[in-house]
Protein backbone atom coordinates (compact mmCIF):
# COMPACT_ATOMS: atom_id res chain seq x y z
CA UNK A 1 0.00 0.00 0.00
CA UNK A 2 1.19 3.41 -0.77
CA UNK A 3 1.54 5.72 2.23
CA UNK A 4 -0.61 8.74 2.36
CA UNK A 5 0.83 12.23 1.52
CA UNK A 6 2.68 13.71 4.37
CA UNK A 7 5.97 15.59 5.37
CA UNK A 8 7.73 15.55 8.50
CA UNK A 9 8.60 18.65 10.30
CA UNK A 10 11.66 16.60 11.66
CA UNK A 11 13.42 16.81 8.43
CA UNK A 12 15.56 18.78 6.45
CA UNK A 13 14.66 18.49 2.48
CA UNK A 14 16.28 19.01 -0.96
CA UNK A 15 14.64 21.10 -3.49
CA UNK A 16 15.47 17.33 -5.92
CA UNK A 17 12.29 16.21 -3.23
CA UNK A 18 15.18 14.43 -1.21
CA UNK A 19 15.50 14.47 2.86
CA UNK A 20 18.31 14.41 5.46
CA UNK A 21 17.35 13.37 8.81
CA UNK A 22 20.30 14.49 10.97
CA UNK A 23 21.71 13.00 14.19
CA UNK A 24 25.46 14.31 15.26
CA UNK A 25 27.47 14.03 12.51
CA UNK A 26 25.66 11.39 10.60
CA UNK A 27 22.38 11.20 8.74
CA UNK A 28 20.34 9.04 7.43
CA UNK A 29 19.37 10.29 3.59
CA UNK A 30 15.53 9.02 2.00
CA UNK A 31 13.14 10.38 -0.80
CA UNK A 32 10.10 11.81 -0.25
CA UNK A 33 6.63 11.36 -0.34
CA UNK A 34 6.24 13.94 -3.64
CA UNK A 35 9.54 11.71 -4.99
CA UNK A 36 7.71 8.67 -4.61
CA UNK A 37 4.13 9.30 -6.00
CA UNK A 38 5.86 11.13 -9.17
CA UNK A 39 7.85 7.72 -9.80
CA UNK A 40 5.25 5.27 -8.96
CA UNK A 41 5.72 1.80 -7.62
CA UNK A 42 9.31 1.38 -7.39
CA UNK A 43 11.49 -1.88 -8.64
CA UNK A 44 14.79 -1.36 -8.22
CA UNK A 45 17.34 0.85 -6.43
CA UNK A 46 20.78 1.41 -7.56
CA UNK A 47 22.39 1.95 -3.97
CA UNK A 48 26.13 3.06 -3.70
CA UNK A 49 28.74 1.16 -1.86
CA UNK A 50 29.57 1.48 1.60
CA UNK A 51 32.22 3.74 1.84
CA UNK A 52 31.67 5.60 -1.07
CA UNK A 53 31.35 9.28 -0.76
CA UNK A 54 28.72 11.71 -1.97
CA UNK A 55 28.59 14.91 -2.54
CA UNK A 56 25.82 17.58 -1.92
CA UNK A 57 24.04 17.81 -5.37
CA UNK A 58 25.05 15.24 -6.74
CA UNK A 59 24.12 11.28 -7.67
CA UNK A 60 24.49 9.14 -5.20
CA UNK A 61 22.44 6.28 -6.74
CA UNK A 62 19.32 5.35 -8.88
CA UNK A 63 15.80 3.85 -8.59
CA UNK A 64 13.41 3.13 -11.06
CA UNK A 65 10.23 2.67 -11.39
CA UNK A 66 8.20 0.33 -14.37
CA UNK A 67 8.29 3.72 -16.63
CA UNK A 68 10.76 5.83 -15.10
CA UNK A 69 14.48 6.16 -14.13
CA UNK A 70 15.49 8.92 -11.68
CA UNK A 71 19.01 9.82 -10.04
CA UNK A 72 18.89 10.00 -6.03
CA UNK A 73 20.23 13.57 -5.37
CA UNK A 74 22.31 13.51 -1.87
CA UNK A 75 21.47 16.28 0.20
CA UNK A 76 25.16 16.51 1.99
CA UNK A 77 28.29 15.37 1.72
CA UNK A 78 29.62 12.45 3.31
CA UNK A 79 30.39 9.01 3.51
CA UNK A 80 28.38 6.20 3.02
CA UNK A 81 28.36 4.11 6.36
CA UNK A 82 25.21 2.01 5.42
CA UNK A 83 22.90 0.69 2.86
CA UNK A 84 19.13 -0.05 3.45
CA UNK A 85 19.52 -3.91 2.26
CA UNK A 86 15.70 -3.94 2.87
CA UNK A 87 14.73 -1.50 0.19
CA UNK A 88 17.54 -3.23 -2.45
CA UNK A 89 15.32 -6.73 -2.02
CA UNK A 90 11.79 -4.74 -1.83
CA UNK A 91 11.81 -1.24 -3.52
CA UNK A 92 8.37 -1.00 -2.60
CA UNK A 93 9.31 -0.08 0.86
CA UNK A 94 9.89 3.81 -0.06
CA UNK A 95 5.93 3.92 -1.55
CA UNK A 96 4.95 1.85 1.79
CA UNK A 97 6.97 4.10 4.01
CA UNK A 98 9.54 6.64 2.47
CA UNK A 99 10.81 8.31 6.04
CA UNK A 100 10.42 5.27 8.06
CA UNK A 101 11.15 1.42 6.50
CA UNK A 102 12.52 3.23 2.90
CA UNK A 103 15.25 5.22 3.92
CA UNK A 104 17.83 4.58 1.45
CA UNK A 105 21.25 5.34 2.97
CA UNK A 106 23.45 6.86 5.99
CA UNK A 107 26.49 8.87 5.40
CA UNK A 108 28.84 10.21 7.89
CA UNK A 109 29.20 14.52 7.08
CA UNK A 110 32.22 15.39 6.21
CA UNK A 111 31.00 19.03 5.53
CA UNK A 112 28.35 19.49 8.30
CA UNK A 113 28.00 23.05 7.79
CA UNK A 114 26.41 22.27 4.36
CA UNK A 115 23.02 21.73 6.51
CA UNK A 116 22.24 25.33 6.49
CA UNK A 117 21.51 25.24 2.82
CA UNK A 118 18.65 22.97 2.87
CA UNK A 119 15.29 23.58 3.19
CA UNK A 120 13.15 23.66 6.31
CA UNK A 121 9.30 21.88 6.12
CA UNK A 122 8.25 25.28 5.35
CA UNK A 123 10.16 26.35 2.68
CA UNK A 124 10.12 22.51 0.96
CA UNK A 125 6.47 23.17 0.62
CA UNK A 126 7.16 26.25 -1.48
CA UNK A 127 9.04 23.89 -3.99
CA UNK A 128 5.90 21.76 -3.73
CA UNK A 129 3.91 24.61 -4.62
CA UNK A 130 5.16 25.35 -7.77
CA UNK A 131 5.63 22.19 -8.87
CA UNK B 1 15.58 12.98 -7.29
CA UNK B 2 15.97 14.88 -10.85
CA UNK B 3 12.73 14.53 -12.84
CA UNK B 4 11.82 11.25 -13.87
CA UNK B 5 12.10 11.84 -18.15
CA UNK B 6 14.35 9.09 -19.15
CA UNK B 7 12.04 6.84 -20.31
CA UNK B 8 10.07 9.19 -22.59
CA UNK B 9 6.77 8.93 -20.50
CA UNK B 10 7.38 12.32 -18.75
CA UNK B 11 7.34 14.81 -21.88
CA UNK B 12 5.63 18.22 -21.33
CA UNK B 13 2.23 18.37 -22.48
CA UNK B 14 1.48 20.63 -25.21
CA UNK B 15 -1.65 22.52 -26.24
CA UNK B 16 -2.56 20.80 -28.77
CA UNK B 17 -3.41 17.18 -27.71
CA UNK B 18 -6.52 15.22 -28.39
CA UNK B 19 -8.96 13.81 -26.20
CA UNK B 20 -10.62 10.79 -26.47
CA UNK B 21 -14.76 10.45 -25.60
CA UNK B 22 -14.01 8.77 -21.95
CA UNK B 23 -11.43 11.55 -20.94
CA UNK B 24 -13.87 12.94 -18.10
CA UNK B 25 -13.92 9.50 -17.29
CA UNK B 26 -10.36 8.58 -16.81
CA UNK B 27 -10.15 12.17 -14.61
CA UNK B 28 -12.76 11.01 -12.88
CA UNK B 29 -11.33 8.02 -11.56
CA UNK B 30 -8.33 9.66 -10.54
CA UNK B 31 -5.96 8.30 -13.54
CA UNK B 32 -2.46 9.81 -13.91
CA UNK B 33 -2.44 11.25 -17.62
CA UNK B 34 0.28 11.50 -20.24
CA UNK B 35 1.33 12.87 -23.89
CA UNK B 36 1.08 9.48 -25.66
CA UNK B 37 1.03 9.96 -29.78
CA UNK B 38 -0.59 13.53 -29.58
CA UNK B 39 -3.01 11.89 -27.23
CA UNK B 40 -3.58 12.99 -23.63
CA UNK B 41 -4.03 9.41 -22.69
CA UNK B 42 -3.82 7.86 -19.30
CA UNK B 43 -0.83 5.64 -18.28
CA UNK B 44 -2.29 4.41 -14.91
CA UNK B 45 -5.00 4.71 -12.47
CA UNK B 46 -4.19 2.73 -9.18
CA UNK B 47 -0.79 1.52 -10.74
CA UNK B 48 0.69 -0.57 -13.42
CA UNK B 49 1.77 -3.32 -11.45
CA UNK B 50 -1.71 -3.91 -9.82
CA UNK B 51 -2.87 -3.27 -13.64
CA UNK B 52 -0.85 -5.59 -15.06
CA UNK B 53 -1.95 -8.24 -12.27
CA UNK B 54 -5.35 -7.68 -12.61
CA UNK B 55 -4.99 -8.58 -16.34
CA UNK B 56 -3.14 -11.56 -16.08
CA UNK B 57 -5.26 -12.98 -13.57
CA UNK B 58 -8.74 -11.97 -13.78
CA UNK B 59 -9.96 -8.52 -16.20
CA UNK B 60 -8.69 -5.50 -17.06
CA UNK B 61 -10.34 -2.73 -19.68
CA UNK B 62 -8.44 -0.02 -21.96
CA UNK B 63 -9.52 2.91 -23.49
CA UNK B 64 -7.66 2.51 -27.00
CA UNK B 65 -9.68 4.93 -28.72
CA UNK B 66 -6.54 7.10 -29.68
CA UNK B 67 -5.83 4.04 -32.15
CA UNK B 68 -6.83 4.99 -35.99
CA UNK B 69 -9.58 3.34 -37.92
CA UNK B 70 -9.50 3.15 -41.71
CA UNK B 71 -12.39 2.01 -44.42
CA UNK B 72 -11.07 0.08 -47.26
CA UNK B 73 -14.39 -0.56 -49.57
CA UNK B 74 -15.33 -1.40 -53.37
CA UNK B 75 -14.95 -4.00 -55.75
CA UNK B 76 -11.12 -3.64 -55.83
CA UNK B 77 -10.59 -2.81 -51.95
CA UNK B 78 -9.26 -6.89 -52.24
CA UNK B 79 -6.88 -5.53 -54.82
CA UNK B 80 -5.45 -2.62 -53.33
CA UNK B 81 -4.70 -3.94 -49.73
CA UNK B 82 -3.28 -7.43 -51.35
CA UNK B 83 -0.95 -5.16 -52.92
CA UNK B 84 -0.05 -3.09 -50.24
CA UNK B 85 -0.48 -5.39 -46.79
CA UNK B 86 2.29 -8.29 -46.25
CA UNK B 87 -0.26 -11.33 -45.41
CA UNK B 88 -2.82 -13.09 -47.91
CA UNK B 89 -5.67 -10.91 -47.81
CA UNK B 90 -7.60 -13.96 -49.82
CA UNK B 91 -7.19 -15.64 -46.19
CA UNK B 92 -9.32 -13.21 -45.08
CA UNK B 93 -13.14 -13.93 -44.73
CA UNK B 94 -16.07 -11.77 -43.68
CA UNK B 95 -15.98 -12.26 -39.84
CA UNK B 96 -12.43 -12.50 -39.90
CA UNK B 97 -9.53 -10.65 -38.65
CA UNK B 98 -5.16 -10.77 -39.60
CA UNK B 99 -2.68 -9.04 -38.13
CA UNK B 100 -0.78 -8.05 -40.82
CA UNK B 101 2.18 -5.20 -42.46
CA UNK B 102 2.28 -2.25 -43.98
CA UNK B 103 5.71 -2.41 -45.52
CA UNK B 104 8.06 -0.20 -47.61
CA UNK B 105 9.92 -0.64 -50.74
CA UNK B 106 12.98 -1.94 -48.33
CA UNK B 107 10.12 -4.20 -46.35
CA UNK B 108 10.66 -1.96 -43.29
CA UNK B 109 7.58 -1.44 -41.26
CA UNK B 110 5.70 1.45 -42.10
CA UNK B 111 3.04 0.28 -39.54
CA UNK B 112 1.52 -2.82 -38.21
CA UNK B 113 -2.41 -3.18 -38.23
CA UNK B 114 -5.24 -5.59 -37.43
CA UNK B 115 -7.17 -5.99 -40.81
CA UNK B 116 -10.87 -7.09 -40.43
CA UNK B 117 -13.04 -8.28 -43.25
CA UNK B 118 -16.14 -6.69 -42.77
CA UNK B 119 -17.81 -7.94 -45.76
CA UNK B 120 -17.38 -8.97 -49.03
CA UNK B 121 -15.57 -5.64 -50.18
CA UNK B 122 -15.48 -3.77 -46.92
CA UNK B 123 -12.20 -3.91 -45.05
CA UNK B 124 -11.45 -1.84 -41.82
CA UNK B 125 -8.00 -1.32 -40.40
CA UNK B 126 -7.08 -0.73 -37.24
CA UNK B 127 -3.45 1.06 -37.19
CA UNK B 128 -1.14 2.53 -34.51
CA UNK B 129 -2.25 6.25 -33.37
CA UNK B 130 1.38 7.62 -34.26
CA UNK B 131 0.67 6.20 -37.81
CA UNK B 132 -2.50 6.53 -38.43
CA UNK B 133 -2.05 9.31 -40.80
CA UNK B 134 0.76 7.65 -42.74
CA UNK B 135 -0.90 4.52 -43.27
CA UNK B 136 -4.02 6.84 -44.56
CA UNK B 137 -1.75 8.46 -47.07
CA UNK B 138 0.33 5.97 -48.66
CA UNK B 139 -3.12 4.03 -49.43
CA UNK B 140 -4.89 6.90 -50.48
CA UNK B 141 -1.74 7.48 -52.78
CA UNK B 142 -2.14 4.18 -54.21
CA UNK B 143 -6.09 3.68 -54.48
CA UNK B 144 -7.69 1.97 -57.52
CA UNK B 145 -10.10 2.88 -59.28
CA UNK B 146 -13.19 1.22 -57.34
CA UNK B 147 -11.51 1.47 -53.66
CA UNK B 148 -12.25 4.04 -51.44
CA UNK B 149 -9.78 4.50 -48.47
CA UNK B 150 -11.56 6.94 -45.99
CA UNK B 151 -10.33 7.56 -42.20
CA UNK B 152 -13.28 7.21 -39.73
CA UNK B 153 -10.85 7.10 -36.58
CA UNK B 154 -13.50 10.09 -35.04
CA UNK B 155 -16.53 8.13 -35.73
CA UNK B 156 -15.60 4.88 -33.33
CA UNK B 157 -14.55 4.56 -29.69
CA UNK B 158 -12.56 1.51 -28.89
CA UNK B 159 -12.08 -0.41 -25.54
CA UNK B 160 -9.37 -3.64 -25.00
CA UNK B 161 -11.35 -5.59 -22.22
CA UNK B 162 -8.49 -8.24 -21.85
CA UNK B 163 -7.78 -11.08 -19.21
CA UNK B 164 -9.15 -14.83 -18.40
CA UNK B 165 -12.25 -13.44 -16.67
CA UNK B 166 -12.56 -11.02 -19.65
CA UNK B 167 -15.04 -12.91 -22.18
CA UNK B 168 -17.14 -15.17 -18.90
CA UNK B 169 -17.43 -11.36 -17.12
CA UNK B 170 -18.53 -9.72 -20.19
CA UNK B 171 -21.08 -12.27 -20.79
CA UNK B 172 -20.18 -12.90 -24.18
CA UNK B 173 -20.15 -16.17 -26.19
CA UNK B 174 -17.18 -18.60 -26.88
CA UNK B 175 -15.79 -17.67 -30.49
CA UNK B 176 -12.41 -18.72 -31.93
CA UNK B 177 -9.57 -15.65 -31.72
CA UNK B 178 -8.90 -13.44 -35.29
CA UNK B 179 -12.50 -13.60 -35.76
CA UNK B 180 -15.37 -10.81 -34.68
CA UNK B 181 -18.89 -10.30 -34.65
CA UNK B 182 -22.02 -7.66 -33.48
CA UNK B 183 -23.35 -8.09 -30.33
CA UNK B 184 -25.07 -5.50 -27.52
CA UNK B 185 -24.04 -4.63 -23.98
CA UNK B 186 -26.21 -3.07 -21.89
CA UNK B 187 -27.79 -1.94 -25.23
CA UNK B 188 -24.55 -0.01 -26.54
CA UNK B 189 -24.03 -2.05 -30.45
CA UNK B 190 -20.43 -3.19 -30.21
CA UNK B 191 -18.80 -4.42 -32.96
CA UNK B 192 -16.69 -7.83 -30.54
CA UNK B 193 -13.27 -8.46 -31.82
CA UNK B 194 -11.37 -11.56 -30.46
CA UNK B 195 -7.81 -9.53 -30.90
CA UNK B 196 -5.90 -8.12 -28.02
CA UNK B 197 -2.47 -6.78 -27.37
CA UNK B 198 -1.96 -8.40 -24.09
CA UNK B 199 -1.54 -12.03 -25.04
CA UNK B 200 -4.56 -12.89 -22.68
CA UNK B 201 -7.68 -13.87 -23.81
CA UNK B 202 -10.03 -11.21 -24.38
CA UNK B 203 -11.72 -8.92 -26.76
CA UNK B 204 -11.31 -5.40 -28.55
CA UNK B 205 -14.66 -3.92 -28.70
CA UNK B 206 -15.29 -1.06 -31.27
CA UNK B 207 -18.42 1.23 -30.46
CA UNK B 208 -19.54 4.58 -31.88
CA UNK B 209 -18.06 7.74 -30.38
CA UNK B 210 -20.97 9.11 -29.09
CA UNK B 211 -21.31 5.68 -27.01
CA UNK B 212 -18.43 5.56 -25.50
CA UNK B 213 -19.42 6.89 -22.06
CA UNK B 214 -21.90 4.25 -21.74
CA UNK B 215 -19.94 1.38 -23.17
CA UNK B 216 -17.38 2.21 -20.33
CA UNK B 217 -20.03 2.47 -17.61
CA UNK B 218 -21.14 -1.16 -18.68
CA UNK B 219 -17.42 -2.35 -19.12
CA UNK B 220 -16.67 -1.03 -15.44
CA UNK B 221 -20.35 -2.38 -14.12
CA UNK B 222 -19.05 -5.51 -14.42
CA UNK B 223 -15.66 -5.80 -11.99
CA UNK B 224 -13.21 -4.93 -14.42
CA UNK B 225 -10.60 -3.28 -13.54
CA UNK B 226 -9.65 0.20 -15.80
CA UNK B 227 -5.84 -0.06 -16.53
CA UNK B 228 -3.46 2.33 -18.21
CA UNK B 229 -0.76 2.72 -21.21
CA UNK B 230 1.52 1.64 -18.39
CA UNK B 231 0.58 -2.07 -17.99
CA UNK B 232 -0.59 -2.05 -21.37
CA UNK B 233 3.02 -1.87 -22.32
CA UNK B 234 4.67 -4.26 -19.42
CA UNK B 235 1.79 -6.73 -20.57
CA UNK B 236 2.68 -6.43 -24.34
CA UNK B 237 6.33 -6.97 -23.98
CA UNK B 238 5.96 -10.09 -21.64
CA UNK B 239 4.55 -11.82 -24.47
CA UNK B 240 7.39 -10.25 -26.56
CA UNK B 241 5.02 -8.14 -29.15
CA UNK B 242 6.25 -5.53 -30.95
CA UNK B 243 6.13 -2.24 -30.26
CA UNK B 244 6.01 0.24 -33.16
CA UNK B 245 8.22 2.94 -32.74
CA UNK B 246 10.19 0.59 -30.21
CA UNK B 247 10.93 -2.45 -31.60
CA UNK B 248 9.81 -2.45 -35.39
CA UNK B 249 9.35 0.53 -37.54
CA UNK B 250 10.71 1.37 -41.76
CA UNK B 251 14.64 1.25 -40.70
CA UNK B 252 14.24 -2.63 -40.12
CA UNK B 253 13.41 -4.77 -42.47
CA UNK B 254 9.83 -7.59 -41.38
CA UNK B 255 12.34 -10.56 -41.55
CA UNK B 256 15.10 -9.20 -39.21
CA UNK B 257 11.79 -7.67 -36.95
CA UNK B 258 10.95 -11.36 -36.48
CA UNK B 259 7.74 -10.80 -38.39
CA UNK B 260 8.68 -13.29 -41.48
CA UNK B 261 5.85 -15.43 -39.96
CA UNK B 262 3.55 -12.34 -40.93
CA UNK B 263 4.56 -11.97 -44.65
CA UNK B 264 3.29 -14.43 -47.25
CA UNK B 265 5.92 -14.05 -50.01
CA UNK B 266 4.14 -15.78 -52.23
CA UNK B 267 1.64 -12.64 -52.31
CA UNK B 268 3.04 -9.78 -54.56
CA UNK B 269 2.87 -6.58 -52.25
CA UNK B 270 5.47 -3.84 -51.83
CA UNK B 271 9.07 -4.73 -50.70
CA UNK B 272 8.49 -8.80 -51.23
CA UNK B 273 11.59 -8.50 -53.24
CA UNK B 274 13.70 -7.64 -51.01
CA UNK B 275 12.32 -9.41 -48.02
CA UNK B 276 12.62 -12.74 -50.27
CA UNK B 277 15.95 -11.96 -51.26
CA UNK B 278 17.04 -11.43 -46.78
CA UNK B 279 15.22 -14.30 -46.33
CA UNK B 280 17.09 -16.64 -48.34
CA UNK B 281 20.26 -14.91 -47.22
CA UNK B 282 19.66 -14.94 -43.52
CA UNK B 283 19.09 -11.75 -41.74
CA UNK B 284 22.60 -10.13 -40.64
CA UNK B 285 20.51 -8.82 -37.04
CA UNK B 286 17.61 -9.87 -35.11
CA UNK B 287 14.82 -8.93 -32.73
CA UNK B 288 15.53 -11.31 -30.02
CA UNK B 289 13.83 -11.15 -26.58
CA UNK B 290 15.74 -11.22 -23.47
CA UNK B 291 15.72 -11.42 -19.72
CA UNK B 292 18.22 -10.37 -17.27
CA UNK B 293 20.37 -12.32 -15.17
CA UNK B 294 22.43 -9.31 -13.17
CA UNK B 295 19.60 -7.27 -11.32
CA UNK B 296 18.93 -4.20 -13.52
CA UNK B 297 16.10 -2.76 -15.69
CA UNK B 298 17.05 -2.80 -19.68
CA UNK B 299 15.69 0.12 -21.24
CA UNK B 300 15.04 1.46 -24.38
CA UNK B 301 18.50 3.02 -26.51
CA UNK B 302 20.79 0.85 -23.89
CA UNK B 303 23.45 -0.55 -26.48
CA UNK B 304 24.62 -4.31 -26.28
CA UNK B 305 28.39 -5.08 -26.19
CA UNK B 306 29.63 -6.81 -28.98
CA UNK B 307 27.06 -4.62 -31.14
CA UNK B 308 23.07 -4.05 -30.80
CA UNK B 309 20.82 -2.23 -28.85
CA UNK B 310 17.46 -2.30 -26.55
CA UNK B 311 14.51 -1.14 -28.21
CA UNK B 312 12.07 -2.27 -25.39
CA UNK B 313 12.60 -2.71 -21.54
CA UNK B 314 11.09 -2.78 -18.25
CA UNK B 315 10.55 -5.01 -15.01
CA UNK B 316 8.49 -7.75 -15.58
CA UNK B 317 5.46 -7.19 -13.01
CA UNK B 318 5.02 -11.37 -13.46
CA UNK B 319 8.58 -13.21 -13.85
CA UNK B 320 10.07 -10.19 -10.95
CA UNK B 321 12.94 -9.93 -13.59
CA UNK B 322 14.04 -6.86 -15.84
CA UNK B 323 13.04 -8.08 -19.82
CA UNK B 324 13.54 -6.30 -23.00
CA UNK B 325 13.54 -6.53 -26.96
CA UNK B 326 17.31 -6.12 -28.99
CA UNK B 327 18.49 -6.25 -32.33
CA UNK B 328 20.87 -8.41 -31.84
CA UNK B 329 23.79 -9.98 -34.66
CA UNK B 330 22.39 -12.73 -35.92
CA UNK B 331 25.06 -14.78 -34.48
CA UNK B 332 23.96 -13.87 -30.72
CA UNK B 333 20.37 -14.63 -31.66
CA UNK B 334 19.77 -18.07 -30.37
CA UNK B 335 18.38 -18.52 -26.83
CA UNK B 336 20.45 -19.01 -24.25
CA UNK B 337 23.28 -16.63 -25.62
CA UNK B 338 24.79 -14.76 -23.04
CA UNK B 339 24.25 -10.31 -23.78
CA UNK B 340 26.09 -7.68 -21.86
CA UNK B 341 23.97 -4.49 -21.51
CA UNK B 342 25.43 -0.98 -20.58
CA UNK B 343 23.02 -0.03 -18.26
CA UNK B 344 24.14 3.56 -17.95
CA UNK B 345 28.16 3.30 -18.08
CA UNK B 346 27.36 -0.60 -15.95
CA UNK B 347 27.42 -3.78 -17.81
CA UNK B 348 24.55 -6.21 -16.54
CA UNK B 349 23.87 -9.35 -18.19
CA UNK B 350 20.95 -10.61 -19.96
CA UNK B 351 20.29 -14.06 -21.63
CA UNK B 352 18.36 -14.74 -24.94
CA UNK B 353 15.30 -15.96 -24.62
CA UNK B 354 12.29 -18.09 -26.72
CA UNK B 355 9.01 -16.04 -27.19
CA UNK B 356 7.33 -15.39 -25.10
CA UNK B 357 8.96 -14.57 -22.01
CA UNK B 358 5.77 -14.90 -19.80
CA UNK B 359 3.51 -17.72 -20.85
CA UNK B 360 -0.16 -17.70 -20.45
CA UNK B 361 -1.37 -20.22 -19.06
Amino acid sequence: MAASESYPDDLLYHPEHDWARIDGDEAVLGVTWYAQDALGELVHYEPPSVGATVAKDNSYGEVESVKAVSDLISPLSGEVLEVNEKVVDAPETVNEDPYGDGWLIRIRLTSPGEQDQLLSLGEYRKVLDEA
Amino acid sequence: MYPADRCGLASPAVQTLRRTPLFEQHVALGARLVPFAGWEMPVQYEGVISEHRAVRTDAGVFDVSHMGELEVEGPTARDLLQSTLSKDVDKLSPGQAQYTLLTNEDGGIVDDLMLYRLDEHRYLIVANASNKDAVFRWLKERELRGSDVRDVSDDYALLAVQGPHAIAKLGLPAAPAFTWDMNELDGVEVMVNRTGYTGEDGVELACMSEDAERLWAAVLARDITPCGLGARDTLRLEVCYPLHGNDIGPQWDAISSGLGWVCALDTEFTGVERLREIKAAGPEQKLVPFAMTDKAIPRQGMSVEGGGEVTSGTMSPMLEVGIGMAYVPAAAASAGTELVIDVRGKPRRAEVKKKPLYRVL
